[in-house]
């Protein structure tokens, strides 16, 4: 693919998103989200400066009020972001990235090494996976990339038995068909036939592990898994709740982290529901369908509908 | 019968795999993880009771695969150790304690949400471009993005500390002596309506969505366009042809998720000190409890097995194909 | 009628002006190749085709009454109980997890007082009557065979005696035997019943063979239609003629081979003139400026053709 036909791609994605409302909100609130992580911090002041009273509420001074140890909780909130995001991103694509490797295989090679890999998966999909990441996590020091990788290994699975699926109807193919019977090598049929037509399921799936990874770490903080001393929206949770948040009324302490993380898993989810909505035929086919019954002054019902042509 | 005994057969693979887990997990991590283990008994225990101890949780100097086997014939006898923040009492009996209100919370929550959003996700699929499904699933996805534990402490906040319409935590009133009565039956339910509620709430978009999609596909199938042929009763179509075969794939999806869902129930269960294994498991993460963490990993890994055994049973009981004995 | 395709760059006519009667317990066949719109008029008769179809003019008269003009109400009880339908592929047709006895009996229930016993007997009764035995009701669809998959589906259709079956290519999927042994019971259950049928297949040479007429398609138009007898000895259409020579009267295989040069034109952007003129041996200049008129060329037989006399 040359530079062009890329900046092109990329061109009628942007226009794509632009006209379909659900990915419009989830590009918004996303790049609102990125942008934060990624600039706020050389804004909003050390975290973790004592800068007033434990527990104020939201003031002039104070936007989002005080935690229990007098920090600032917006400065708090700004500045986790960028790890909570960063750890998110992480996880969800190398989530991916493994779940690839061990789905397409196994659809691939199918017989023994299919058997093999798809036990493999499957009883890491019904293992419980928090009670699991804490048995990991206890034993190793506490971290970011603990918290990476105890999120990786109990996390790929369910991107693994996708990927299978997807990989065996693809091998179905009339294209794949034609590539392994004219004896192309096995490498060149994943890389150019395979993977190419997987790219649209694979960014699917990594904005999906993202949301999943977002909120499966800021519930592994909030149980103290995390580091305690490092700023993330997890340990804010984790110090709220320590705190008492609840039963002192502090509900600045707790709330705008919460509805943070809901925004970003929002706006992730819109996105994705939004792509589906631009990539599937179906549905194209079937909006274009009710808005000529909506232009003929009809409603949609259960028999084939009769719009007498006046044309 | 062939089936379940298929399934019955991964599922002790699954639980062995588990076991398995449980017993390196300590043994690979670096550092000598038995003796911080041990560290905290110093002082508190003779160092012959040390070495019974070392000797119950299969740390000796033996060879490993004696250790290995040490250990489960322990598990297999329901012995998993003493556990430190509850010390001296053995993991089993802490975890004996809190299992039925796990179970319960969970449980209740689980059913509850996934029956509700079934029944959303059909109505969704059915009246197409109606207000359920015009509206319902993205408010739902936007309250299913919370975290189940935050969603939990609002809704304490809310309800419980500000209103106050509802108890502020635990499984029942203080004052109350478990008993099989009326009274307490209905306090129990009080103390549980927040808890479950916030679990329903979160997930119920999950199931609305899947239900929706799969009842979506199965409307556009050939044996649903021939019962509208038929002049059925449009209840008959929706129901006993559309929802039924939709439900297959609803309820494979439905097993998968229950380790994830009851992770989330856990985390609720510390917002409101509700007295089953997530509480349990904070105290076990404070105390550095690994003999604790790892028996409520072990109980709630078999709970959720067996509850997926439950599930291929009512699957096949939904879908004559799995009946037949082929392999 | 008219029927439309929906599509996100405008709507495709897949039905063009399509006139069919049709006698009291006639046997009509329509044949076409694929994309010819055989199967869209098949279920836009019983205004069964899923989005994004709309049935956009004409009528369709059943019985006195126009179906276009019926609400969902009127329409429900219609089907049925006065039309039925045996679906292309018996597989994708039947419910898997319903038993075949319930997917008869509740056709039954749906449309009239029946105690469940007598529904149970008479179901019974139509298994055998299409070759099943009758102690099959309880089977599920993925226990029995493709053919008798298919013969439950025709057991389906006639549970309620209508006067309009409309058998939508319900041999495709089947082989040669299973095929014409299933033709033969039809043929044979329609003298006894007395129902009407429309017989739709891309196998001309078959269906000349079972039918009273045929009317045959190309690219959503009528190309021609006419007694079998006299369609199949002096075809008018250089499109039917085509289709004939490209099946060896021996009735062979099931295989679909035309020996007609080029591909059927795509609907979105039809030829202008007669639809069939890029491919027709015998084309003039006069056929890619105008389309034909159906018109009459014998008893009961017509052309869309401008050198049919």
């Amino acid at each position: 693919m040359s530079d062009s036909n890329v900046a092109s791609g990329i061109t009628a994605w942007v226009d794509a998103i632009r006209r379909d409302r659900k990915a419009s909100i989830g590009a918004v609130l996303l790049a609102l989200f990125v942008i934060v992580g990624v600039f706020g911090p050389l804004f909003a002041g050390d975290p973790q400066a004592l800068v007033g009273i434990p527990l104020q509420p939201p003031s002039a001074a104070h936007w989002l009020g005080t935690n229990g140890q007098g920090q600032d909780v917006l400065a708090q909130l700004v500045v986790g972001t960028r790890v909570s995001l960063a750890i998110g991103f992480g996880v969800g694509i190398m989530v991916v990235l493994i779940g690839a490797l061990v789905g397409v295989m196994a659809g691939y090679f199918g017989g023994r090494v299919d058997g093999l890999l798809s036990v493999l998966f499957n009883v890491f999909l019904v293992l419980p996976g928090l009670p699991l990441a804490i048995v990991i996590a206890a034993y190793l020091p506490s971290g970011p990339l603990t918290l990476a990788l105890v999120l990786v290994v109990t996390g790929w699975a369910w991107n693994a038995r996708v990927l299978r699926a997807q990989t065996l109807a693809l091998r179905q193919r009339d294209f794949v068909a034609a590539a392994i019977v004219s004896g192309e090598s096995k490498r060149r049929i994943l890389v150019s036939e395979i993977l190419p037509n997987m790219m649209s399921l694979l960014v699917a799936q990594v904005i999906g592990s993202t949301v999943y990874a977002i909120g499966a770490q800021v519930g592994l903080e909030f149980l103290g898994l995390g580091d305690v001393s490092a700023v993330t929206w997890g340990t804010n949770l984790y110090w709220a709740q320590n705190d008492s948040a609840i039963l002192t009324g502090a509900w600045w302490t707790f709330a705008p982290t919460g509805l943070c993380v809901a925004l970003v898993g929002f706006g992730l989810t819109m996105l994705n529901s939004g792509f589906d909505e631009i990539t599937n035929p179906r549905l194209q086919l079937e909006r274009a369908w009710r808005a000529h019954l909506g232009a003929a002054g009809q409603k949609a019902g259960r028999s084939t509908p009769v719009v007498v042509d006046r044309g | 019968m062939r089936y379940i005994l298929r399934r019955f057969g991964f599922y002790v693979l699954a639980a062995w795999v588990a076991l398995t887990m449980n017993f390196f997990l300590p043994r690979l991590m670096p550092g000598d993880p038995a003796t911080a283990l041990f560290a905290r008994f110093k002082g508190r225990l003779s160092p012959e009771a040390m070495q019974g101890l070392r000797e119950a949780f299969g740390f000796t100097h033996e060879p490993l695969l004696k250790q290995y086997i040490t250990y489960l014939g322990h598990v297999l006898k329901g012995d998993l150790g003493i556990s430190v923040a509850y010390f001296p009492s053995p993991v089993m009996k802490v975890i004996g304690t809190g299992f039925v209100w796990t179970l319960f919370l969970a449980g209740s929550a689980v059913v509850l949400s996934f029956a509700i959003g079934t029944l959303l996700g059909v109505a969704a699929a059915w009246w197409r471009r109606g207000w359920v499904d015009t509206w319902l699933p993205s408010a739902l996805v936007f309250v299913g993005a919370f975290p189940y534990f935050w969603l939990a402490m609002v809704a304490l906040y809310v309800f419980g500390f500000t209103l106050g319409w509802f108890p502020l935590g635990h499984a029942y009133s203080d004052d109350i002596t478990p008993s099989w009565s009326f009274g307490f039956a209905i306090d129990v339910l009080r103390h549980a309506v927040l808890p479950v509620g916030t679990v329903i709430l979160v997930t119920l978009g999950g199931w609305l969505l899947s239900m929706r999609n799969s009842m979506i596909a199965v409307l556009g199938s050939d044996y649903v366009n021939l019962a509208r042929a038929k002049g059925l009763p449009p209840a008959r179509v929706a129901l006993r042809y559309a929802a039924r075969n939709a439900l297959l794939p609803s309820v494979t999806g439905f097993g998968m998720a229950l380790g994830f869902v009851l992770g989330g129930s856990l985390l609720t269960e510390i917002v409101f000190s509700y007295p089953g294994q997530g509480y349990l498991l904070v105290q076990a993460v404070r105390n550095q409890d690994y003999a604790l963490m790892q028996g409520i990993f072990l109980v709630i890994t078999l709970a959720v097995l067996g509850a997926n055994l439950c599930v291929d049973i009512f699957y096949l009981w939904l879908d004559p194909r799995t009946r037949e004995s082929r392999s | 009628m008219c029927i439309d395709y929906i599509t996100d760059r405008g709507p495709v006519r897949a039905i063009d002006h399509v006139s069919l009667d049709l006698e009291r317990g006639e046997f009509l066949g329509v044949a076409g190749e694929s994309g010819s719109g055989k199967s869209t008029l098949a279920q836009g008769i019983m205004r069964i085709l899923p989005p994004p179809a709309v049935i956009t003019g004409g009528e369709a008269i059943f019985e006195g009454r126009d179906i276009l003009t019926l609400d969902e109400e009127e329409l429900r009880k219609l089907r049925w109980s006065r039309m039925s339908m045996v679906f292309q592929s018996a597989m994708d047709a039947l419910n898997p997890v319903i038993t075949i006895g319930e997917q008869i009996t509740d056709t039954m229930h749906a449309h009239g007082d029946m105690s469940a016993r007598a529904a149970r007997d008479r179901a019974a009764e139509l298994l055998e009557m299409v070759g099943i035995p009758g102690d099959r009701l309880d089977a599920y669809a993925h226990q029995l065979s493709g053919g008798m998959r298919q013969r439950v589906g025709i057991a389906i259709a006639l549970a309620l005696e209508p006067t309009l079956l409309i058998l939508d290519e319900p041999t495709t999927a089947l082989d040669v035997i299973v095929e014409r042994e299933i033709l033969e019971e039809i043929r044979g259950l329609q003298r006894k019943l007395g129902f009407a049928v429309i017989f739709i297949t891309h196998d001309l040479a078959r269906m000349l063979q079972f039918s009273d007429r045929v009317a045959v398609f190309y690219a959503g138009r009528m190309a021609e239609i006419g007694p079998a007898e006299e369609l199949r000895t002096s075809p008018r259409h250089p499109y039917t003629q085509g289709l004939l020579r490209a099946f060896p009267s021996v009735h062979g295989s099931t295989v679909e081979m035309f020996s007609i040069p080029g591909t059927p034109p795509s609907l979105r952007n039809p030829p202008a003139g007669c639809r069939f003129h890029p491919r027709c041996p015998v084309a003039v200049e006069l056929c890619s400026k105008v389309s034909p008129e159906l018109k009459q060329i014998g008893p009961g037989h017509s052309a869309a053709c401008h050198l049919a006399k």
